[in-house]
């Protein structure tokens, strides 16, 4: 389907693809992004994730397909295209000798803010990224971290519509990086975002729907719910009890049949487990309970399913 | 126009490394009067009038230097692919990153031609022709600038610097290329460098008129469209690879 002013979609690829050389690094991708999800792109690196970017960010020009943002396509109409997106790349790219402020306004002035508006704009965004109290020092003296969050604040002054941020939240350390999956949270229903990351917690955390991309192409695609959905498996619930028996172990099986000796306590995979239940079996037999949980399956175990391999960092 | 903001922007980064904008400035004015000092019957070629045009291109080199650098380092930060997703033409970049630049090569100049007319340089031409010659290469330096800044990296721009410079100085900046003949003067020809200089001491010793340098002009020129034509290209290509 060609891409066009109109288009429902946000953003909408259709069999985009690009290769270097021998090397193809996107194989064809369909995917179409709705006003105001927040869509992750998780894959390990070299999966293809930034190469896509680039192309809907008009840095890089397909080399099959076609892909439109806004209804405006990428290949003719990237001028359009540049007008409603904002991008925080991979890398910091923060201009070092300007401050936090003078980067924000230079950002919101190539996108033809009014000096008034980018101002209420920068203001806010110095807030939510914690920098209002360095604003008026040079980037070049920020951290690694600061720097971070100046680029993802330097992708958001111009208020645009789509925003792309590759691995927004990489060497950010915990906090700050909970921080600004709170405010990227915040954006959704209001601002269409892309990130990409090859955090399993952040696209866990984050996304309406994530697209599992690897070695260029599209694994699978769907909410986080329906993608571990898809691998199935039974929930497990650990038990720490350092002194079961035999004894207690044979009970419990009467009632949990997949109950094994682990090194902490007891392991028992099944769906609906009560824990009133596994006390009134161990109990009994002297067995002394420290704590019970259960084991979800994770988006690691999704990709592990799908692709055979983990995704490391 | 939005290329207003990245102009500004450079200039803030100039404005901040004031050593090397200073270099830029105070050095070809030490070595314009300290090799004048030098000059007398026996070195005729370190008069101010002689001079004054090889040390203007040398401090041209400078700024060529300081032009490739930035441009290097915004790619190698990707601050470049930041700005490339902005709305802004190719025209918008070209003239981002070479108008601050432009402006530092006038003010050097104009410092440089200043100091050497107080020293003695005298011209029986036109000034105007002497200030378009000198301007045309300020513009092929700065493209050239452009050039390095889009196709090399940070470590390279330094080798790509010190070429340049060994070829303004070997064009004759503040020696006689004819003197020295041989492969330097057949080098010297096909390049701008040599040209600029026998063009601007033409006018200011013997009076040249546009018609006596008219061959000069053209190479100059030739040169100046080309570096700015490429320049433009590499831009175009760099914002749509």
């Amino acid at each position: 389907m060609p891409a066009h002013v109109g288009d429902p979609a946000a953003i909408r690829t259709v069999g985009l693809a690009r290769w270097f050389g021998d090397h193809v690094a996107v194989a064809g991708l369909d995917l179409e992004v709705a006003p105001g999800e927040l869509f992750a792109l998780l894959g390990p690196n070299g999966a293809g994730k930034t190469t896509t970017i680039k192309m809907l960010c008009c840095l890089l020009r397909p080399s099959g397909g076609t892909a439109s943002v806004l209804g405006h396509d990428i290949s003719t109409d990237p001028l359009a295209v540049k007008q409603v997106i904002g991008v925080s790349p991979q890398e910091t790219a923060v201009a070092p000798n300007l401050n936090a402020w003078e980067n924000l306004a230079l950002m919101a002035g190539l996108h033809g803010l009014d000096k008034q508006h980018a101002r209420r704009r920068a203001g806010e965004l110095l807030e939510v990224t914690g920098l209002a109290s360095r604003a008026s020092d040079k980037a070049k003296r920020y951290s690694g971290g600061m720097q971070r969050r100046l680029s993802i604040a330097m992708a958001l002054v111009s208020d645009p519509q789509v925003v792309f941020l590759d691995e927004p939240t990489i060497g950010l350390d915990p906090q700050a990086r909970r921080g600004m999956w709170e405010y990227i949270a915040g954006l959704k229903g209001d601002t269409t975002v892309v990130l990409t990351t090859h955090y399993l917690e952040e696209a866990d955390a984050l996304a309406d729907r994530i697209a599992v991309v690897d070695g260029g192409q599209l694994v699978a695609l769907g909410t986080p719910a329906e993608l571990k959905a898809r691998v199935g498996g039974t929930p497990v619930m650990m038990v720490e009890a350092p002194n079961v028996t035999e004894e207690a172990l044979v009970a419990l099986r009467r009632v949990y049949p997949t109950a094994r000796l682990v090194p902490s306590g007891v392991e028992i995979e099944a769906d609906d487990v009560s824990v009133y239940e596994i006390g009134d079996c161990l109990r009994p037999f002297g067995v002394e309970i420290r704590s019970t949980a259960v084991e979800q399956v994770s988006l690691d175990d999704v990709f592990l399913e799908l692709t055979g391999r983990e995704l490391r960092e | 126009m939005r290329s207003t903001e990245l102009v500004k922007r450079n200039v803030k980064e100039m404005i901040r490394d004031p050593l090397s904008l200073g270099i830029a400035v105070a050095l070809p004015l030490v070595l314009l009067l300290t090799l004048q000092a030098l000059g007398g019957d026996a070195a005729p070629f370190l008069t101010p009038t002689m001079l004054t045009p090889g040390i203007v291109l040398f401090g041209f080199t400078m700024v060529m230097f300081s032009s490739a650098m930035i441009l290097s380092r915004d790619r190698e930060t990707s601050l470049l692919a930041r700005l490339l997703t902005t709305p802004l033409r190719s025209s918008d970049f070209v003239s981002g990153y070479s108008l601050p630049y432009l402006l530092v090569t006038i003010v050097q100049a104009a410092v440089l031609l200043l100091v050497g007319a107080m020293l003695g340089l005298g011209s029986d031409g036109s000034l105007v022709l002497v200030v378009l010659i000198l301007l045309l290469m300020a513009v092929f330096y700065v493209a050239l600038g452009m050039i390095f800044g889009a196709v090399l990296s940070v470590a390279q721009t330094s080798g790509a610097y010190a070429v340049v410079l060994i070829l303004t100085i070997f064009g004759g900046a503040w020696f006689d290329l004819e003197e020295i003949g041989g492969v330097f003067l057949t080098i010297g020809d096909v390049l701008p460098f040599k040209h600029a200089l026998d063009a601007t001491r033409a006018v200011l010793v013997d009076g040249a008129g546009p018609g006596d340098v008219a061959t000069d002009l053209t190479w100059i020129g030739a040169y100046t469209v080309g570096a700015v034509a490429l320049a433009v290209v590499l831009f175009r290509r760099r914002m749509r690879e």
